[in-house]
């Protein structure tokens, strides 16, 4: 708690993460690039063939799109339980972020699908869900854009976030229970060939370390933009 | 508990006496039901398939009409701000308004259901687990509603990003309620699913007060 709060304070943080920017930042261009060697260079799937590769595109954009959700999460609750007063700020810049990859899983998942299931869309309860988290993602946003008064808009898309962190499971059970076609989890059940697993785990890297790092430019962004209003408002009068 | 029944009773007399939101959701209910085999066309085999979703969709939408109003008319003319400061704790506020909201949105659409289903040729049995279902379902509409008409109180234009926000939370009383329709019209059972909407339900219920309650206090300045 300590800790969070001494960053809590924009001056500090800004120096720390105007510290930290740079290495998450060239580390994600490396991790992307290395990547994405590994991707061009792993062979093809014995069934799926060449578009075995939209693996490394996909599977990371989903995995990121729940790890934005739960910082959204564990920032709305710092910002309620603790007024931790940054966490606003880093929720509200996390929720872009998490949409796009949500947004992207999606894309690259129907892509993948149409070779697949022989359908850009088919109704399987990973592809709803996701379908329903960035409809949640967008509720979110909005809520936070519609309300005029900062503090007020922080409050309630912090309530908000909560509430849908609640309901999210219960969300991903009610669509599995209605219709599963997705193949389960790979990874871990060790069903990934060994050969695809160093170009996901790379991916997977340089896929947070670009969220961290744009996540970063987020909060910084804002924060510099709070100080320049207050400057306007400060000439103003 | 007395001025948890005396509120119930104003906002359903409210609710009767400004342009009647019962029969304002109900007309609307029959409505987009009526138009439904409009659109899929007249095949009754068809209709039945699909009538447990449609009639569940239909119902979702129609309690969506009137949630906006739920505290934001109270906000608008300072009477939320007298509530807040009565003796009745804002949690149990926000319950009497979910209340309120199910007995004069939720419960008359159930009541209209087994209606509706007969003009969707549904049978005995999967219209009786749809009017069943509705009836344990609504109250989670109501409720995770009232959250939504929480947080948007204090907006213009809250009906616009109201359905934005709660409907992705409301996927799963659609999934549970027409999926135990759809369990029945299969020759299954359909309990299984009506315990997990039940569960829902009960949860929304018991906790969407507290969210409520948060948000009313913060919109108003507290």
């Amino acid at each position: 708690m300590q800790f969070l709060f001494r960053y809590a304070n924009p001056h500090n943080f800004m120096r720390l993460s105007g510290a930290v920017l740079p290495f998450t930042a060239i580390g994600a261009a490396l991790a992307l690039t290395a990547g994405l060697y590994f991707v061009f260079s792993v062979p093809p799937d014995y069934q799926q063939g060449t578009t075995v590769k939209i693996l490394f595109i996909h599977v990371p954009a989903a995995i990121m799109a729940m790890v934005a959700y739960s910082s959204i999460a564990v920032c709305s609750l710092l910002s309620l339980v603790w007024r931790h007063p940054l966490s606003d700020t880093a929720a509200r810049a996390a929720a872009p972020l998490g949409a796009m990859f949500t947004a992207m899983g999606l894309i690259t998942g129907a892509l993948w699908g149409k070779p697949m299931w022989g359908a850009y869309w088919v109704w399987d309860a990973r592809l709803t869900s996701f379908l329903l988290l960035l409809f949640i993602y967008l509720g979110y946003m909005a809520l936070w854009n519609a309300i005029e008064d900062e503090i007020k808009a922080a409050r309630a898309a912090a309530i908000l976030a909560l509430v849908g962190a609640v309901n999210i499971p219960i969300i991903k059970f009610s669509v599995e229970w209605w219709n599963t076609l997705h193949q389960g989890e790979t990874i871990t059940t060790g069903k990934l060939a060994a050969v695809y697993v160093p170009a996901l785990l790379t991916m997977m890297l340089a896929y947070f370390l670009l969220f961290l790092s744009l996540w970063t430019i987020g909060i910084r962004t804002a924060i510099v933009e709070r100080r320049a209003r207050n400057l306007m408002k400060g000439a103003s009068q | 508990m007395n001025s948890f029944a005396t509120l119930l009773m104003r906002d359903l007399r409210l609710a009767a006496r400004s342009g009647g939101g019962a029969a304002l959701a109900l007309s609307f209910f029959a409505l987009v039901a009526t138009l439904v085999p409009l659109g899929v066309g007249a095949d009754l085999k068809l209709l039945a398939r699909v009538a447990g979703g449609v009639l569940w969709v239909a119902a979702v939408l129609s309690a969506l009409l009137s949630l906006d109003r739920l505290f934001q008319g109270d906000y608008e003319d300072g009477s939320l701000e007298v509530i807040a400061l009565s003796p009745l704790a804002l949690e149990a506020v926000a319950l009497a308004k979910i209340l309120a909201h199910w007995l004069s949105t939720g419960l008359p659409l159930t009541l209209l259901s087994p209606l509706l289903a007969l003009l969707f040729n549904l049978d005995v049995a999967p219209s009786l687990t749809l009017f069943l279902s509705l009836l344990i379902g609504t109250p989670a509409v109501s409720a995770v509603g009232a959250i939504g008409a929480s947080l948007t109180l204090s907006l213009k234009r809250g009906g616009l990003i109201l359905p934005l926000i709660i409907l992705p939370l409301l996927a799963p009383v659609v999934i549970f309620g027409a999926g135990a329709v759809a369990l029945v019209l299969d020759g299954m059972d359909g309990i299984g699913a009506l315990a997990l909407l039940a569960a829902f339900s009960f949860g929304a219920v018991l906790l969407s007060p507290f969210a409520a309650a948060a948000s009313v206090r913060l919109n108003l300045g507290g």
